[in-house]
């Protein structure tokens, strides 16, 4: 692979969050029987005409500030002319030559702790296709238009990308991003969130890029990565090897880790791309502009070094936090319960114990069994040494299975730390003497049993003794204090 | 003779409840099935919801309700979509074709009461200049059954011309509405682009395509355009401006309104077309109006351009036309590419795949500039011509047709020559202006037309300019033999 | 410009039409003559001028508020269709 550079662009399709089409009021909602939200327009009716939606443009507008881009004044809606069952009209309405938003960029981390600003050439708005469907109809595929017509913004990047995992690193923060400005709801599943990958590889120092291969419809983080370490293993082999790689579109098969030619699209298009002449010039003014700049949440970059900047947290943890828009917001909720003093102990939970918890039964931030102010109260034990970090854990075992308080639980299960030093002593000493032969070894040198006389303390506190504590007495009176 | 009463005479009856619109839509429909046999004019009769209309409308104007389209019939133009009711656009491809929903069109004249006897006959999708592309056969002009009617809206002037409605709709796209009127004796009116809603009007090319109006005169076209006129936010192209009350603007005087006269219409001119031309121009200064010479120098290149970019937004319009969702499907289809192209190429009739692969040649990957862009700046130019022409004129004047009605099959082997029979009609779309064609005397018996051309939204002044010509003459009232 | 006949069939299939053997020299020669008739748009100076795509100067698209106005007539829309099976609009099967 050291010989060889790769050269990846994406084009990220996301599905935008408006309640009806982009050029028709039929629903946008996910799931609904089939053509039962395809209107005459989504249909292409004889006679019916496409109004755009005000929201996909606010929309738009809202991508194009958020990545620092040009909001262009005056952009043009053309038909992009094909045949294909899903295409009821026979052409898409998209933009081409104008398109509302032009030129941007996205910063992102990369594994290595460095920086990358990746430009995006352009965003677009175009319609949604409909969905053909093939299970179970013989000989037949059958046509589901309820998705046609869909906003969709096309984000189009530069060949910036060096590697699989940063093509991931930008089409996670851009996932990121798009559900903060809640334009997508980001779904990869339901398609709301897909990528094209374009693939090419080059030797390292030439100035040419290679032939580019269009990888379709990736419909996850994993399956991008995946699919353009096998696609460029492929084209690096075939190179090798003495071949060429051809241009063409391919298709990323999941179950077989492999990309494929797709035939289908091997035919020369000729898409006839002219303006749509059933739609006018889109025309956004500076006061509009500026109208949507004032809406703008707080972006995850702004967020995440807030967070660098007043509370203490490593670039690393503080990207991790600003994930999201709802995981942020849970984050400073806990903190300010609990006092930004604390805010480390505060990042570790809410990335360990409650992202783990989330994990384990498959929940959103959202719907998190523990909610911030009674996390902020668990930890605030920690703090006041009420109960260990240990003991803790267990509580929050608890909290999240049983829905119960802290207090409660440390109350009733009585698992208030031990932090009576004569309690702790008269513990100590019992140990001690049920113990003669290690307290022999340990000061005959063997340092290592002072772990052992730890556990068997600790145990007989039922884990309970304050550590510190424990740790300190235990050390004078092995000492033979 | 109800069939020779103008829309207002009839309106009056209605309003003094002398007679009833169901009367009057018993009298129109008896006619259609009397003489629509020599016509071809219209291809489906709505007899029983044009009765149950009529009785609704007599119920409105019983209970005092008064309106200038209140209980008249129409016929519809088969390119508007009329809910549960075929809408074919004159195509095999949609011979089996119910509309789920009414046009705006359909849907503003119905609020005004009128009375949709059925649909008219058209060349298919709306491309012919002659009505001889349709899948259910040519028309007849009742001037001479031997003639053509004009197209594309060919049965929507033939069936106002033999009086079978009095008044009908149309569309032009290149010349559709004003050709036909021309050929068929009638008055006809294509208002500025954007003035009527297109929605529900089954598209050819969507950047030209304008509904209008046939009607024996101006005043009757008038009273059926304002109907029909007004914005639609389910239009995108549709313009939000106030719809004046044009029958009101009927009598305005016309003296010292400038008449545009062009240069370029005159050379080559046919002598008995000029001397009509001629002779309309003096009914005008007679009138008060006067004179001014303006030039259009891009004119020549009006049925090029007109031919490029029509084509080219039809051939994605009628993209839709696959086979899948509606419309006629080819037998057996061995696959996906078999469905679209047998679907598609025996559903549509040979102009219309002509016009088509026209387009599809010109967008197509490197002759798109040297075509479709060019014609689209062309076009520019032709409007430019235009704007200069209204800063010195009001209105332009000049005649509709080269010629008058062709033999039906005379021009159907070469395409080029039936298109130059748009040659004074086309720039008036390609700049979006309103336009009309009113009945100005005859060659060699049939009838002829003189056409008035304004500025953007200067129906009103057009529809007073041809209102004060038809005071002063006659030639709106003459009838074919044997109709009227 | 004239046209092939290999032309013709490129462009009936990018338009996906089907054109029989016997219609095809027609289509070859009335073709070639309408674009031969609009290649004299060809000796028009356009140098500097502005692409015209629609006739009213000055419009710009209108927007629609985000509501929802649509119910679900599919039974209604699909009346018209050739070939229906649970809601779906078939159609021959199709190969990816």
């Amino acid at each position: 692979m050291s010989d060889w550079e790769l050269v990846i662009g994406l084009e990220i399709h996301a599905q935008l969050a408006t309640r009806s089409k982009i050029f028709s009021g039929a629903a946008t909602a996910y799931g609904a029987a089939p053509n039962t939200q395809a209107s005459l327009v989504d249909l292409a009716y004889p006679g019916v005409l496409p109004v755009l939606n005000a929201e996909a443009v606010r929309m738009a507008v809202k991508f194009g500030l958020a990545i620092g881009a040009t909001v262009a004044p005056r952009s043009v809606f053309a038909r992009k002319n094909y045949f294909y069952p899903d295409l009821p009209k026979g052409y898409q309405i998209s933009q081409y030559e104008l398109p509302v938003v032009q030129r941007g960029s996205l910063t992102v981390l990369l594994d290595d702790g460095t920086l990358k600003q990746v430009g995006i050439t352009r965003a677009h708005l175009e319609e949604d296709a409909g969905k053909s469907l093939h299970e179970g109809l013989g000989q037949s595929s059958g046509i589901d238009l309820n998705r046609a017509g869909t906003p969709l913004l096309e984000i189009v990047s530069e060949p910036d990308l060096r590697s699989a995992k940063e093509a991931v690193a930008y089409m996670k923060k851009l996932h990121t991003l798009v559900r903060y400005l809640e334009i997508c709801d980001g779904n990869m599943q339901e398609g709301s969130f897909r990528c094209d990958a374009n693939v090419s590889v080059r030797r390292r120092g030439s100035a040419k890029y290679g032939t580019r291969v269009e990888i379709k419809n990736l419909n996850s983080f994993r399956f991008v990565e995946k699919a353009i370490q096998y696609e460029a293993a492929r084209q690096i082999e075939l190179i090798e090897g003495g071949g060429t790689v051809v241009q063409e579109t391919r298709l990323y098969d999941s179950d077989k880790d492999e990309t494929r030619s797709m035939r289908s699209k091997e035919e020369a298009n000729d898409y006839r791309y002219f303006p749509d002449p059933d739609l006018l010039p889109l025309e956004i003014d500076a006061p509009f502009v500026a109208e949507v700049r004032a809406s703008l949440p707080e972006l995850p970059d702004e967020k995440s070094a807030r967070f660098v900047r007043d509370y203490g947290l490593s670039a690393y943890d503080a990207g991790v936090l600003c994930a999201s828009r709802e995981l942020g917001a849970y984050y400073e909720a806990v903190v300010a319960a609990l006092g930004a003093a604390h805010a480390k102990l505060a990042a570790n939970w809410v990335m360990g114990e409650l992202a783990s918890a989330l994990n384990r039964d498959g929940l959103e931030i959202d719907a998190s069994r523990v909610a911030p102010a009674g996390l902020a109260q668990l930890l605030a034990r920690i703090v006041d040494d009420t109960i260990s970090g240990k003991i803790a854990k267990e509580v929050f075992e608890a909290m999240w299975s049983e829905g119960l308080a802290a207090d409660a639980i440390i109350e009733s299960k009585g698992l208030k730390q031990i932090t009576d030093a004569g309690a702790i002593e008269s513990v100590i000493d019992a140990v001690i003497a049920a113990n003669p032969r290690q307290l022999a070894d340990y000061r005959a040198g063997k340092d290592k049993l002072f772990g052992f006389f730890v556990g068997q303390a600790m145990k007989a506190t039922g884990g309970k003794a304050n550590p510190a504590q424990l740790n300190e007495i235990l050390k004078r009176k092995l000492g033979g204090a | 003779m109800l069939h020779t009463l103008s829309i207002g005479e009839l309106a009056a009856k209605l309003a003094g409840r002398e007679i009833s619109s169901v009367e009057i839509t018993r009298h129109f429909l008896a006619r259609i099935e009397r003489l629509n046999g020599r016509l071809n004019a219209v291809i489906t009769l709505t007899a029983e919801q044009a009765l149950a209309a009529a009785a609704q409308a007599d119920r409105r104007l019983a209970a005092g309700e008064r309106g200038k389209l209140l209980g008249i019939p129409l016929i519809h133009k088969d390119i508007f979509c009329t809910d549960g009711v075929r809408t074919s656009c004159g195509s095999r491809m949609l011979d089996n074709f119910v509309a789920p929903y009414d046009a705006t069109v359909v849907e503003r004249l119905k609020a005004a009461g009128a009375v949709m006897l059925g649909k008219a006959n058209m060349d298919e999708f709306a491309m012919g200049s002659s009505n001889e592309t349709s899948y259910y056969g040519p028309v007849k002009n009742p001037w001479d059954e031997t003639k053509v009617p004009g197209g594309s809206s060919g049965g929507s002037a033939a069936a106002v011309a033999a009086r079978l409605a009095p008044f009908s709709t149309g569309t032009d796209t290149g010349g559709s509405i004003r050709q036909p009127a021309a050929l068929t004796g009638v008055t006809g009116i294509k208002p500025t682009y954007g003035r009527v809603s297109r929605y529900g009007m089954i598209a050819f090319a969507s950047s030209l395509d304008q509904a209008g109006v046939f009607a024996v005169s101006a005043a009757d076209a008038a009273a059926a355009l304002e109907a029909m006129s007004g914005f639609d936010p389910r239009d995108s192209t549709s313009v939000d401006t106030p719809v004046p009350d044009y029958s009101a603007g009927l009598d305005a005087p016309l003296k010292g309104l400038k008449i545009g006269l062009l240069r370029e219409f005159f050379e080559g001119l046919e002598a008995r077309n000029q001397a009509l031309i001629e002779a309309a121009l003096a009914v005008y200064t007679g009138l008060g109006a006067e004179t001014v010479e303006v030039s259009l120098p891009h004119l020549p290149l009006s049925v090029p351009t007109y031919y490029v970019v029509a084509p080219a937004e039809c051939s994605s319009n009628l993209s839709r036309f696959d086979g899948v969702r509606f419309g006629y499907r080819c037998d057996s289809p061995r696959d996906l590419t078999d469905l679209y192209e047998r679907s598609r190429g025996e559903g549509f009739g040979a102009e219309v795949k002509r016009r088509i692969m026209t387009g599809t040649y010109v967008l197509s990957a490197g002759y798109f500039d040297a075509y479709y862009l060019k014609a689209q700046k062309v076009r520019r130019l032709i409007t430019d011509d235009f704007k200069a022409a209204f800063a010195r004129a009001d209105l332009v004047l000049c005649p509709t047709t080269p010629t008058p009605a062709f033999g039906i099959g005379a021009k159907v082997d070469d395409p080029v020559t039936m298109y130059l029979n748009d040659i004074y009609t086309i720039g008036a779309n390609l700049a979006g202006l309103p336009a009309m064609s009113l009945p100005c005397g005859f060659i060699d018996g049939l009838p002829m037309g003189l056409q008035l051309i304004g500025p953007h939204f200067a129906e009103q002044r057009l529809l007073n300019a041809a209102h004060q010509y038809q005071q002063a003459t006659d030639w709106h009232r003459h009838g074919p033999h044997g109709f009227v | 410009m004239t046209l092939k006949r290999q032309d013709v069939e490129k462009i009936a299939h990018l338009a996906r039409l089907s054109i029989s053997d016997t219609e095809m020299p027609a289509y070859v020669s009335s073709l070639s003559r309408i674009v031969e008739f609009v290649d004299a748009l060809s000796r028009a100076p356009t140098e500097g001028v502005e692409p015209m795509a629609h006739p009213l100067d000055g419009q710009r698209q209108r927007l629609r508020p985000d509501a929802v106005t649509e119910a679900d007539h599919h039974d209604k829309y699909q009346r018209n269709a050739p070939s229906v099976q649970a809601g779906l609009y078939l159609v021959p099967r199709v190969i990816e």
